[in-house]
């Protein structure tokens, strides 16, 4: 089944202010071996570039991943930037990592209020890849219909 | 007879220090105090939050104001006023204090560090550049000389300056030991060059101890052939990567990167805490990871490594490279990542070539897999090339967490009573 799948093309990227780049790389591997496409725009990603890039590579999802702590503050920020742009208003955009200072602490209160903002899933370190995983066959399903 | 360098080197004993940076001043402040008081020979840190590292000054203000949780000091937001308080009476000749940054672009945090009496800093034209921004290569490096020159000329006023390469970590892992030692060597020698005298060259505890030591030998050697006077010295960082999560394997490796800069000479560590794997630590930990350090070392001897597996070979083919491409060391650097002489495996930044891999073998060892255009033909051996997979990479960076904590939950079923 799945060789017949087009794979997405997939934007994984950072946020404003967050360096770390392993959960990049490790994104992008995990990405490609399941046969999709990704540009990585890598660390400390400022709003305007993410915004820019995504308006001109119309992706079918959007991945952005922060271990930095920043992570619900800066999401909530940049997602109503990215969906205020009509051609990104209905793109799958998924956020994911370490999002809060505290550990997984107020891990719910943090994900609703992203989802609140307009994220389609938010997946906090600890739920492990496989979320992820299912979160992309559903999306590719969707795709594909 | 001042500054953090001289200290450093006149203190007799491995001097430990922490990461430790708070929003707060009032708990910078604490935090500066625990770690005078801790009873261990410390320097002090202001590690500074990630807005302030990329320069957004205004999203740290907004954050302070709105009592928004940061992860470090913001030295720019706050008012110069505001920092003294936070040092006074606690940083002195007795206690360094230096700031820790992870900026490309730092010229307006040293300014803001110096402002408030602060003259011990880090980073480097490539190594808080490749890792942690966007930042063109070209941009970076006339940065690095000007906050290089802002420092040297402190010296008119009587204070000694000093300066750390942050080149022995870059991305924590997965960088084979020769490349982090001529990192280290060629921005120590950059910042000796625009004026800096007192500096320090770093190494990042990898992931094998026989090879670490062989590299801050390698280190040593090479610093010894090009820097000038004898203000310098050698800081060890315990292990940058994925961190053990269990206390015991936390503990575990935060002694072995002890006994490491004891071994091998090196004259400062910057530890790690219990916390590392979950959390920012606090005070508390940040002060048992110093006490942890301090037992390590002192129960330690130094033994210089007498291996040779070709790390020194490497290092000095890269430097000796890199000088070879122009008189001046920062356009030689600017040129060196171009060509590809200088390309840090798995680094995402659009100057970085990404044409060369590593791994970790079988031994626990870091290899290069590839080499790319680094001047390395015929010196470094490449194993075999293998396919780098998601599951393979997790497997390398999670190598020295599970060596730790696979130890340590051996060391508590061993504690279980019996029966």
């Amino acid at each position: 089944m799945r060789e017949r799948t087009p794979g997405l093309d997939v934007v994984v990227t950072s946020l404003a202010s967050d360096a770390h780049t392993w959960n990049l790389v490790y994104l992008q591997l995990v990405l490609e071996e399941l046969g999709h496409r990704v540009a990585n725009l890598g660390a400390c990603v400022p709003d305007e570039l993410m915004v820019a890039e995504c308006s001109r590579r119309r992706p079918d999802l959007v991945v952005v991943s922060s271990v930095n702590g920043h992570g619900c503050h800066d999401g909530a920020r940049v997602i109503g930037l990215l969906r205020a742009r009509p051609e990104l208003a209905g793109t799958a955009i998924v956020i994911g990592g370490k999002l809060g200072t505290g550990g997984t602490e107020g891990a719910r209160v943090r994900a609703a209020r992203l989802v609140a903002a307009g994220f389609d899933a938010v997946f906090e370190d600890g739920a492990g890849v496989a979320a992820f995983r299912s979160f992309l066959d559903r999306l590719q399903a969707g795709v594909r219909v | 007879m001042n500054g953090f360098g001289r200290f450093v080197a006149d203190a007799g004993r491995l001097v430990v220090q922490p990461r430790m940076g708070f929003g707060s001043p009032r708990l910078m402040r604490d935090g500066l105090r625990a770690v005078r008081d801790a009873g261990v020979c410390t320097v002090g840190t202001i590690t500074l939050d990630s807005y302030t590292r990329v320069g957004s000054h205004d999203t740290a203000r907004a954050a302070l104001a709105s009592g928004a949780d940061l992860n470090g000091y913001p030295i720019v937001a706050h008012p110069v006023g505001t920092t003294r308080g936070v040092t006074a009476g606690i940083a002195g000749a007795d206690f360094p204090v230096q700031v820790r940054h992870g900026s490309a672009l730092p010229q307006d945090i040293v300014a803001a560090g110096i402002a408030a009496g602060l003259f011990a800093t880090e980073g480097g034209p490539l190594s808080y550049c490749l890792p942690y921004s966007r930042v063109p290569v070209a941009e970076a490096v006339p940065a690095w000389r000007e906050t290089c020159r802002m420092l040297a000329r402190l010296r008119d006023t009587g204070v000694e300056p000093h300066l750390e390469s942050f080149g022995g970590c870059m991305l924590g892992q997965l960088c084979p030991p020769s490349l982090l030692v001529a990192l280290s060597v060629l921005e120590a020698l950059f910042f000796q060059r625009h004026g800096v005298r007192s500096v320090s060259l770093s190494y990042a505890q990898q992931t094998h101890p026989g090879q670490d030591a062989e590299a801050v030998r390698a280190l040593r050697t090479l610093a010894r052939e090009h820097l000038s006077g004898d203000d310098w010295h050698v800081v060890i960082y315990t292990y940058m990567g994925v961190f053990p999560r269990t206390p015991h394997g936390a503990n575990s490796l935060l002694a072995e990167a002890a006994r490491l800069a004891v071994r091998t000479g090196a004259a400062r560590l910057i530890v790690k805490t219990v916390a590392e794997a979950h959390r920012i630590p606090t005070i508390e930990e940040n002060v048992a990871a110093l006490r942890t350090a301090a037992a390590a070392a002192s129960g330690t001897r130094y033994a210089p490594s007498t291996e040779d597996t070709g790390i020194l070979a490497e290092a000095r083919a890269l430097v000796d490279s890199v000088l070879e491409l122009d008189d001046d060391l920062g356009t030689a650097l600017v040129r060196a990542v171009a060509l590809g002489f200088l390309d840090v495996p798995y680094c995402l930044h659009p100057d970085n070539p990404g044409r060369t891999r590593a791994f970790v073998d079988r031994d626990g060892r870091l290899r290069w897999s590839r080499l790319g255009t680094l001047p390395l033909r015929g010196i470094a051996d490449p194993a075999s090339r293998h396919d780098v997979t998601s599951a393979g990479l997790l497997h390398a960076l999670s190598h020295v967490e599970r060596r730790f904590d696979d130890a340590a939950i051996e060391h508590d079923l061993h504690a279980l009573p019996l029966g």
